[in-house]
């Protein structure tokens, strides 16, 4: 969307645009934000920051839906409208990819929408039915953003409804894990069934226990106590059987394929617990344990389930940002000239894609006709646009940025650059290693220890005295079940997981908070992640008059360069422009408020120019080689020079020096040139060789191997440039805007820009293993009291029945309070990002 | 006393009802998205 569309091309009028702003800010009518000042029209009754909410709120006026207007908790974010036709949503091959039909003979499709926050999403985004005629139906899952849309296919095309949604703000995108996202579904449900009986039963078979306990107190008749422990034992049998199996067919995988398991040494206690029971239940004599027993499998599934539910959130984040990834290209119809949207899936060699200025490649291929700039950040990291022109080659995920071009398809899909890149990621990320966390690795230790306590109870006591010797051996591998322990790791780390995500740090594996917590090598990528990755203005020499004139010319361009003139002079009011001439690959010339004005590479204003300013001769000299230069000309005079460049982030430096005090050493791996690199290097303190410039994808990935050798590697990056190292990485983080693929792979991702999340990552990291270390300390100590009682013979079985569940609480009001990652209250960062 | 004979077991009866009732709740779906619903109603004309 161009400049002038954005702004209310008839609204600025000169006049509005120089009063200054004397009352209280004005409010866009809609999202609630500012109204810039030039945008201020004082005629009109109610006020919009940008077209699409003016848009948007024409449109629920005009429905009568005002009262959208009512909720206290709106969306505060101006309405992006994408502005695209969606035709490729009625493809065929789009409808066999998305679009199911239901038993009503409704069509039925998941999409994903941009920009879901809160309450007032739901309400809108659930009135479509009245908004656009034949939806039959929408209703849309806040947390993962994601709108099951039902509609009626002869009453209105699906991309009808895209484009409704679109103007509304809520641009939608394919849903592309139907699959997955079904077959967690039906895990997730069964695993709450599993949980809620073990729950009933826990709580039933507690209540019948109580009473056996005050009953050995206070004497009760035999028949009562006979009925309880039937009770008791007939409860705690389906509780084995339904929700208790998954721990026996997990240790009897672990014992199958020789692996340590947590479920092991918990299977034995359960059984041991249950088989004692039993006996003692039918004799009549002893204590039965199931209270115990069913208060354990309820716990263990409780953990187990928060445990998978938090990991699951931050993947889901992660998933949606891939949705978001462009997947239609615009095709020329040879025969007639004529252009229309497929899937990016339907592309085939031999077809010629339309490419405008600011949009990105589908495919790889040739260019046949135009001339323009391209920039391959994501795919080589290098953050300024190289040229290219007809007959040269562009690849599938780079953006086009100063003019259409034609383009003759070579490769799509899957045989593409990008694709063959990602392959690489996959196996990288199949390569790696499966870390076994911390408890698992202690249960082996543990069951070792407690078999051999127990048979070693039991050969002892059988010596000094035969008639409790069995009993105490089972005590003891009853009150021994590492409930405790299993729940120690989990726990903590979902806490920590779920305070992270609310700090704008998602994290998809446990196992990376481990890893994190001790230094090692960081190797970061500059383009994007210690950098700004956009052009900014950085240097500039020149008179305060020549800005305007700059500005002016600039503002209806679409290059990246442009772009840094305009938010480095927000506001400025500029003359008006009589006559505007973009040359390709050159810059800009025009006439402005009556003067002659040319923008653009040294060469292309040397052309033009006659005279060099005194200021600006010296200024030439000493030209920073890592920027981009910019020349102006005004009536044939070079009277300033501008640097633009890719900004370092403003908490770089800090942040990095923070981690290198913490014993990390930092590497800094790009793909940009190796004098950007360097300059960069210097200014952030890292060492000559630590700072590597021109490393293409394969470079990285190899450095990372090589560098794994020597110990933990974290890598951070955000370009599928960087996505095979990030798999190959020990951790894998991508940051902030990145690319995609990046994100599939990487281990954690950062939801906030800056560096500042990599040094509370690696602190909360380093406390949470403090809270598992500690958990894991309490719950040994447990078992160590419990198991010695149980030697010699002092377990009772009511201190049994108190001590089991109380080391569980204990580990779990540790890991609760432990102090891994500072606590936020409004956990919205996941959805915040994607406005 | 003896009626504890009666009532106990009456009793698992009906948790086991309403352990019935949450299974059925979960399979079909009920619990599968616990924070769309609630602001859903917030502002619903009887829908």
């Amino acid at each position: 969307m161009s400049i002038e569309t954005m702004r209310f091309g008839s609204t600025v009028s000169p006049a509005a645009a120089a009063t200054p702003a004397a009352q209280a800010d004005v409010l866009c009518a809609h999202c609630g934000l500012v109204v810039p000042e030039g945008l201020v029209d004082d005629s009109a009754e109610r006020q919009f920051c940008c077209t699409g909410c003016h848009t948007a709120f024409t449109i629920l006026h005009e429905h009568g839906l005002d009262s959208y207007y009512g909720f206290a908790e709106r969306r505060e974010a101006p309405v992006r409208a994408s502005g695209r036709s969606y035709e490729e949503f009625d493809h065929p091959a789009f409808a066999q990819l998305y679009v199911t039909t239901t038993a009503e003979g409704l069509s039925r499709t998941e999409l994903y929408l941009e920009g879901v926050h809160c309450a007032s999403c739901v309400w809108l985004v659930e009135r479509m039915p009245l908004l656009q005629s034949g939806v039959v139906r929408a209703e849309l899952d806040v947390r993962r953003s994601l709108a099951v849309v039902e509609w009626d296919a002869t009453a209105a095309p699906l991309s009808a409804i895209a484009r409704a949604l679109d103007v509304l703000g809520y641009p939608p995108h394919p849903f592309r894990g139907v699959a997955r996202a079904d077959m967690r579904r039906r895990e997730d449900r069964a695993m709450l069934v599993r949980i809620g009986i073990a729950g009933a039963i826990a709580i039933n078979v507690m209540l019948l226990a109580l009473a056996l306990y005050s009953g050995e107190l206070n004497g009760m008749e035999s028949r009562y106590t006979t009925f309880f422990r039937w009770l008791s034992f007939a409860i705690t049998v389906p509780s084995f059987i339904w929700p208790g199996r998954v721990f026996f067919t997990g240790a009897w995988a672990a014992m199958r394929t020789k692996s340590l398991h947590m479920d092991l040494p918990i299977a034995i206690a359960l059984a041991a617990g249950f088989v004692r029971g039993g006996i003692n239940t039918i004799t009549g004599e002893g204590p039965i344990y199931f209270d115990g027993l069913a208060i354990l499998i309820f716990a263990l599934l409780v953990g187990r389930f928060l445990q998978q539910r938090g990991q699951r959130m931050a993947a889901d984040a992660a998933e949606l940002l891939h949705a978001i990834a462009p997947s239609t290209a615009r095709i020329v119809e040879q025969s007639s000239d004529t252009v229309r949207d497929i899937p990016a899936e339907a592309l085939l060699p031999g077809m010629v894609l339309d490419v405008r200025a600011g949009e990105t490649f589908a495919a790889d291929g040739v260019v046949i006709r135009g001339r323009s700039s391209v920039n391959a950040a994501l795919l080589t990291g290098e953050s300024r646009p190289t040229s290219v022109e007809e007959g040269g080659s562009v690849f599938a995920g780079t953006l086009n940025v100063e003019a259409p071009v034609r383009v003759r398809v070579e490769q799509a899909g899957e045989t593409s650059r990008i694709a063959k890149l990602l392959r690489q990621v996959e196996e990288s990320a199949r390569r790696r290693a499966p870390i076994v966390q911390m408890a698992n690795r202690m249960a082996g230790i543990f069951t070792a220890i407690v078999l051999v306590a127990a048979v070693a109870t039991f050969a002892i006591k059988t010596q000094l005295n035969a008639t409790s010797a069995l009993d105490d051996a089972i005590a003891l591998l009853i009150v021994t079940c590492p409930c405790a322990l299993a729940l120690a790791t989990p726990l903590a780390i979902t806490v920590a997981v779920g305070r992270a995500a609310g700090n704008g740090m998602l994290i998809k594996g446990g196992d990376a908070l481990e890893l994190l917590s001790k230094p090692g090598t960081l190797v970061l990528d500059k383009t994007g992640t210690i950098t700004e990755g956009r052009t900014a203005l950085t240097s500039w020499t020149g008179p305060e008059w020549v800005k305007p004139l700059v500005l002016a010319l600039e503002e209806g361009s679409s290059h990246p360069l442009a772009d840094g003139f305009r938010r480095a002079w927000p506001g400025m009011v500029v003359p008006e422009v009589e006559h505007a001439h973009h040359v390709t690959g050159g810059g800009l010339e025009g006439v402005v408020g009556g003067r002659a004005v040319c923008v653009g590479s040294p060469r292309f204003v040397a052309a033009r120019t006659q005279h060099v300013d005194q200021l600006v001769r010296d200024a030439l000299d000493t030209v920073d080689r890592t920027q981009t230069p910019v020349h102006v000309a005004v009536d044939g005079v070079l009277v300033a020079i501008a640097g633009l460049g890719d900004r370092i982030r403003d908490d770089a430096l800090v942040s990095l020096q923070q981690l290198r005090a913490r014993g990390w050493r930092t590497v800094m791996l790009s793909g940009d040139s190796p004098d950007v690199v360097a300059s960069v290097g210097r200014a952030l303190g890292f060492a000559a060789s630590d700072a590597i410039g021109a490393a293409s994808p394969e470079d990285k990935l190899a450095f990372i191997e090589r560098c794994k050798q020597q110990g933990t590697v974290v890598m951070v990056g955000d370009g599928v440039n960087d996505a095979a190292a990030i798999a190959a990485a020990s951790v894998g983080i991508g940051v902030h805007g990145g690319a995609e693929a990046c994100l599939a792979t990487a281990d954690m991702y950062l939801t906030r820009p800056g560096l500042g999340a990599l040094v509370e990552l690696t602190e909360g990291a380093r406390r949470t293993m403090r809270v598992i270390r500690r958990n894991i300390a309490f719950s040994i100590a447990y078992n160590i009291l419990g198991a010695g009682m149980a030697v010699v013979g002092m377990l009772t079985p009511l201190i049994a029945a108190v001590l089991m569940p109380t080391s569980s609480i204990t580990v779990v009001l540790g890991s609760w309070y432990g102090y891994t990652f500072a606590r936020r209250q409004a956990a919205t960062t996941t959805s915040e990002s994607f406005a | 006393m003896s009626v504890i004979f009666i009532v106990l077991p009456l009793a698992l009866l009906i948790v086991g009802v309403a352990v019935g009732a949450f299974v059925w709740s979960a399979r079909s779906g009920q619990m599968d998205d616990l924070e769309t619903p609630a602001v859903r109603m917030l502002r619903d004309e009887g829908r």
